[in-house]
């Protein structure tokens, strides 16, 4: 008792100070505060020589383009790890950047010879201006999306060199002036356990993005940047909207108490975790887990995933000006692989398009019209071996430490694997010569999302030990249908006869073969679907780890016998519309 | 030039996504494109001026097209704003 009371004077030399702010997202973190500052950009007035205007328009032409490239980086990684009604919050601030008050009356500002800089702010401050004189909140917000997008043109004006979240590199609670979406994906994948802004609101597409990701943020707090020390210590309260600075030892052994009542609830939702994906008459489901990062392997145990379904590699491509080095594929996948054990991890090598290698010094890549159906994935793998085999590499060298499968992304046909396959063999070959270890028995797996692949499955599942059905391209690529085009996005059904007679077709070639299918496309994730996919006999679903319990509480209420019949009948019969019905009410949790 | 009234039915009013759309769809269209609320005139092109419109549920009003297809344009735009943006 003395000494807590001795602890707790010292504690009262540092200042306590209790701050108001808006609750963006709710959960308590506790840790120290990280100082992120905004950089200032220079947006001074500059005359520019009649000469010299075509030049300046390029250049603000060119970070146009730059910043839409960057938004669409952001957009697809939304995409993937949240889905499609979050990449929509990306596409406002793509249209901003389109709007004809940049792309027009910037350009013509720099027509009269003033520098983009000062044309860009001079527009951006009219408009955020006009924005502060609305009344509704919700419209009020909305000049923080715009002041965001100002800041990435502002940094690809000056050069590009925007310090990012991502260099963060300590354990802490981030503090700064805003953040944005980008910004709070990056929070995730680094060791950033909260956050607190001087401005903004709870419906930005940062607090949006923060409750999605259980990231505890309060926003709003006006001064929180000035007031704030670096390695001072910080609660933030995300239920109640309030920070505090350099706590108490009573307030901080009250707010270590809550977070534990809290955590606690958690577990009560997660009791599930132990529990097998098996079905009332006994038939068992994998449930694995897609991810982007080492760190979310964590969150894969906790939501009880049974291994990693889908590891997207070519996040490891992506920000980045060189290609990484064998070295960085290795350490990479062994931490996860390590992480994992006893389950396995199926990591799927780069599924990228070649206009992203280019930035890194890859040359030869020529800019196509239909990024979709061109060098991608691994066509561009099989066209440069070398890249490819650095990644093998450096796969089948952490498959020494752990469970690791290998897997192809947008195999379109038998010849395709084969040529991958004998790339592999020829880098195990060469891994045994150096005498480096791996494991002699790795599977090595197909996924299944071109049409064709899925019509030849037989033919591919010969060469290869498993399967695993990507349905978001699948259904794009067999329904001729651009999901994320608002215009065509009604027509994109999973439901159509026509998926669901080719994942049928995928699994019942997968067992005739003595082997095991999967599915990692996002219909995996839609609960209102999970009874039709396990009565088509798929042996392991995976999903993003959030996903998992939902998914697996679903498994359990459900009959094998009766999801059988469901699927059959959703197969043949033209009422699909009363079948659906049927077994949405069947699944209603 | 045609001009047409509507209304905005959607509880959240013309909030991102349906000015999004708006602005997606008034770009397929050559015509000039402007909407009007009280007056306060923005460019239909332009998502950042249509949210400053803050134009909520029930409120009216005036689109109008001008240009080679400004039949076709106005007839889309109408069409959106009748099916409440699709929410």
């Amino acid at each position: 008792m003395v000494l807590a009371n001795r602890e707790k004077g010292l504690t009262m030399n540092a200042k306590v100070s209790i701050l108001h702010g808006i609750a963006a997202s709710p959960g308590i973190a506790i840790g120290k505060a990280i100082l992120f500052r905004d950089e200032e950009f220079n947006t001074s007035k500059r005359e520019i020589k009649k000469d010299d205007i075509k030049k300046e328009i390029k250049r603000f032409g060119d970070a146009l383009s730059k910043t839409n490239a960057e938004m669409l980086v952001t957009k697809e990684k939304i995409y993937k790890t949240l889905g499609k009604e979050y990449a929509r919050l990306a596409d406002a601030h793509l249209l901003i950047l389109q709007d004809p008050l940049i792309t027009r009356e910037v350009t013509k500002i720099i027509s009269d010879g003033i520098n983009a800089e000062y044309a860009l702010s001079e527009v951006l401050e009219k408009v955020i201006h006009s924005f502060e004189m609305i009344d509704d909140e919700y419209f009020r917000e909305r000049k923080h999306d715009i002041a965001d997008v100002g800041k990435k043109l502002l940094s690809h004006l000056a050069g590009g060199v925007r310090r990012t979240i991502a260099d963060i590199k300590t354990e802490g609670v981030v503090v700064g002036h805003n953040f944005t979406p980008s910004d709070t994906l990056s929070m995730r994948e680094n060791l950033l356990i909260g956050f607190a802004t001087d401005i903004g609101g709870k419906t930005s597409h940062t607090a949006i993005l923060a409750q999605s990701l259980e990231i505890p943020a309060v926003v709003g707090l006006r001064d929180v940047t000035a007031k704030i020390s670096e390695g001072d210590t910080i609660v933030v309260d995300g239920n109640q909207g309030i920070v505090v600075i350099n706590p108490s030892l009573e307030m901080l052994e009250n707010y270590r108490h809550e977070k534990e009542i809290q955590l606690e609830q958690t577990k009560e939702l997660e009791k599930l975790k132990d529990l097998p994906a098996q079905t009332i008459d006994g038939h068992r489901i994998v449930i694995g887990a897609n991810i982007d990062n080492p760190s979310e392997t964590a969150s894969v145990l906790s939501h009880g995933a049974e291994g990693v379904g889908l590891y997207r590699s070519e996040f490891i491509y992506f920000n980045r000006s060189s290609m990484p080095s064998e070295e960085e594929h290795y350490k990479n996948y062994s931490r996860i692989a390590q992480k994992m054990m006893p389950y396995s991890v199926i990591i799927r090598t780069f599924d990228l398009g070649g206009d992203k290698l280019s930035g890194m010094g890859l040359e030869g890549v020529a800019t196509e019209g239909n990024p979709f159906l061109g060098m991608r994935a691994i066509r561009l793998s099989l066209k440069y071996p070398k890249i490819f085999k650095t990644q093998l590499r450096g796969i089948l060298r952490a498959s020494a430490e752990g469970k690791i499968k290998i897997m192809y992304p947008m195999i379109s046909g038998l010849g395709e694997l084969l040529a991958a396959n004998k790339i592999l063999e020829e880098t195990k070959e060469e891994l045994r010569s150096e005498g480096k270890k791996f494991d002699e028995n790795i599977e090595v797996g197909v996924m299944i999302e071109v049409p064709s692949a899925a019509l030849t499955a037989d033919q591919i599942v010969a060469h290869c030990d498993f399967l695993s059905i990507g349905t978001n391209d699948l259904i794009q690529y067999t329904l001729a249908i651009d999901r994320v085009n608002e215009n065509v996005a009604s027509l994109y059904d999973p439901l159509h006869p026509a998926i669901l007679r080719l994942i049928k077709n995928v699994v019942e070639a997968a067992h005739r073969a003595g082997k095991w299918v999967g599915l990692c496309g996002e219909m995996a994730a839609d609960p209102s679907l999970t009874v039709v996919l396990v009565g088509l006999g798929l042996n392991e679903l995976s999903v993003s780890p959030v996903q998992a319990p939902k998914i697996k509480k679903i498994i359990r209420n459900t009959s094998y016998a009766q999801a059988r019949e469901l699927a059959n009948d959703l197969l043949e019969s033209p009422n699909r519309e009363e079948l659906i019905k049927r077994f949405k009410k069947h699944t209603t949790p | 030039m045609i001009e047409k009234i509507v209304t905005i039915k959607n509880k959240l009013g013309l909030h991102a996504r349906p000015a999004a759309l708006f602005v997606q769809t008034a770009a397929k269209f050559s015509s000039q494109i402007k909407i009007i609320k009280d007056g306060q005139e923005v460019d239909g092109k332009s998502i950042m001026g249509l949210m400053t419109l803050a134009a909520a549920f029930n409120t009216q009003l005036k689109l109008l097209a001008n240009g080679s297809d400004e039949n076709e344009a106005i007839n889309e735009l109408v069409g959106i704003f009748e099916n409440g943006f699709g929410e």
